[in-house]
């Protein structure tokens, strides 16, 4: 069973949905006991980053990812804000982050280099180039394969990102940024995550959430 | 590579689909979550529902409604059409919308915006503007002026102003709309699109008056971030006959594909 994490953060129901489509189990999980039921999880995310980690410490969810995640090797997949609450904090914020993956989440400029305007949040869809090796992105890691495209809505993104751990990068305006981290090794467990929504992103969404759901496990420490 | 959104904009009304013009006439043009099932068959960029019913009857969003189409879309969406109160836009969230539009509430209680951007994040909260010419006075000439209870209340506000105050409160997006070009096939008002994203650094999503792709074009030159409209994607043919409808991936990607965006 793929468990959708429910931390008062966001909504589960499309992920749970666009799961059991392409033909896993999947449910959501609203309290930290729930978790050992789980093979895989997700944690998904919208809102403030203060809020994220408040939600989750609040709830008592930290240990219990700690363990299952980070020691026992229970893939998770986080989406959004799920993928910024993984590193060690955020501009938008004050309370640090998990720190499972160094790096930092800053906010976009609404200049580019040379000035020119750009909009904030970025809002749309946008291609990722996947980097080699990339699990999730497996699908496109071709040199003939056309780049996938994905839906992001955010204002801050990944930065200064432990570079083993980017999986795949994405332009907007003048910068390029992290928009998906993969990291399986005995300290981290096996831990995946994009910027962008992956269950709002049709046929492309639907091929890195099955990588997800077929990924085998960091082994266990 | 970025692509600028083109995005199918529904009217609900109760547990339909209508399409008007000018803000008026709506005619039945079919079920929601069909709609949306043949969307996702055509892998739509992003959809947005407007319930018109709920500003004039104060009732509360069809939040179940919400929830089936959220069940059912592979795609982003926004819901907007009464939401007055945080605890509302909460619900819309968590019901599975990624974007909550406010309209008449943020003219009434702009501070909503602004709640609702701290606590949702501003890339959630899209304030929806609809513009149309009036007569200023009795004797003055016409100009562009925000309308808001489904276009039935005058503000006297500059749509420009307006649209800066907003984004000021923390608006992540805006959807302009204008009445006056609503289910025309004309073309968008692209003066409007022009000032409006002149003066502010977020998204603009350009909406009323599309009849073709090549209007979409206009709007996206004109500075636009997405290209919304009902007829276009509702309607098809001369008779304009009600076929749901999306154009093919390769066709937009030519016309809508960037190196990169700003």
């Amino acid at each position: 069973m793929i468990g959708v994490i429910d931390y008062g953060c966001g909504n589960m129901g499309s992920i749970v949905n666009m799961l059991r489509r392409t033909g896993h189990t999947a449910g959501v999980i609203d309290s930290p006991e729930q978790v050992a039921t789980a093979e895989r999880l997700i944690l998904p995310g919208v809102g403030a980053f203060d809020a994220g980690m408040h939600h989750l410490e609040e709830r008592g969810w930290i240990e219990v990812l700690d363990h299952h995640v980070r020691q026992q090797g229970m893939p998770l997949l986080g989406i959004c804000l799920g993928m910024q609450l993984l590193l060690s904090g955020s501009e938008e914020g004050r309370l640090p982050g998990l720190g499972w993956i160094d790096g930092m989440v800053v906010r976009f400029s609404n200049r580019n280099a040379d000035g020119q305007a750009r909009r904030v949040p970025h809002m749309g869809w946008n291609t990722v180039t996947p980097a080699a090796g990339s699990r999730l992105l497996a699908d496109w890691t071709g040199n003939d394969a056309a780049l996938p495209r994905f839906y992001f809505v955010h204002s801050y993104h990944a930065a200064s990102v432990d570079p083993a751990a980017i999986a795949g990068t994405t332009r907007y305006g003048d910068e390029t940024f992290t928009s998906v981290i993969e990291s399986c090794n005995s300290a981290t467990g096996t831990l995946m995550a994009t910027q962008f929504h992956p269950e709002k992103s049709h046929k492309y969404g639907i091929a890195l959430l099955q990588r997800f759901a077929s990924l085998e496990a960091a082994s266990s420490t | 590579m970025s692509f600028s959104r083109v995005i199918p904009v529904l009217l609900l009304r109760r547990k339909g689909l209508v399409k008007t013009v000018r803000f008026r006439e709506p005619s039945y043009v079919g079920d929601p979550i069909n709609t949306v099932r043949i969307f996702n068959e055509k892998e739509v960029d992003e959809l947005v529902f407007l319930d018109i019913t709920c500003t004039r009857d104060g009732g509360e969003p069809q939040f179940d409604l919400i929830e089936q189409i959220s069940r059912e879309c592979f795609m982003p969406f926004a819901y907007g059409g009464g939401l007055r109160t945080l605890e509302q836009i909460q619900q819309v969230l968590a019901r599975g919308a990624e974007k909550a539009l406010i309209n008449t509430a943020a003219f009434t209680t702009p501070e909503l915006v602004t709640q609702a951007a701290e606590r949702f994040g501003s890339q959630s909260i899209v304030v929806s503007i609809d513009v149309q010419q009036r007569r200023q006075g009795l004797l003055g000439g016409k100009r562009d002026e925000v309308i808001v209870g489904c276009g039935q209340q005058r503000t006297r506000s500059d749509p420009v102003d307006y649209a800066r105050q907003m984004v000021e409160r923390g608006a992540g997006e805006l959807l302009l709309t204008s009445i006056d070009r609503d289910g025309t096939f004309t073309g968008y008002d692209l003066d409007l699109v022009r000032r409006v994203t002149d003066a502010v650094d977020v998204p603009v999503v350009a909406c009323g008056g599309a009849g073709n792709l090549q209007h979409m074009v206009e709007a996206i030159d004109a500075g636009a971030t997405g290209a919304g409209s009902g007829s276009v994607f509702v309607y098809q043919g001369a008779h304009r006959s009600v076929l749901i409808n999306y154009p093919e991936r390769a066709a937009l990607d030519e016309l809508f594909g960037h190196e990169t965006m700003v």
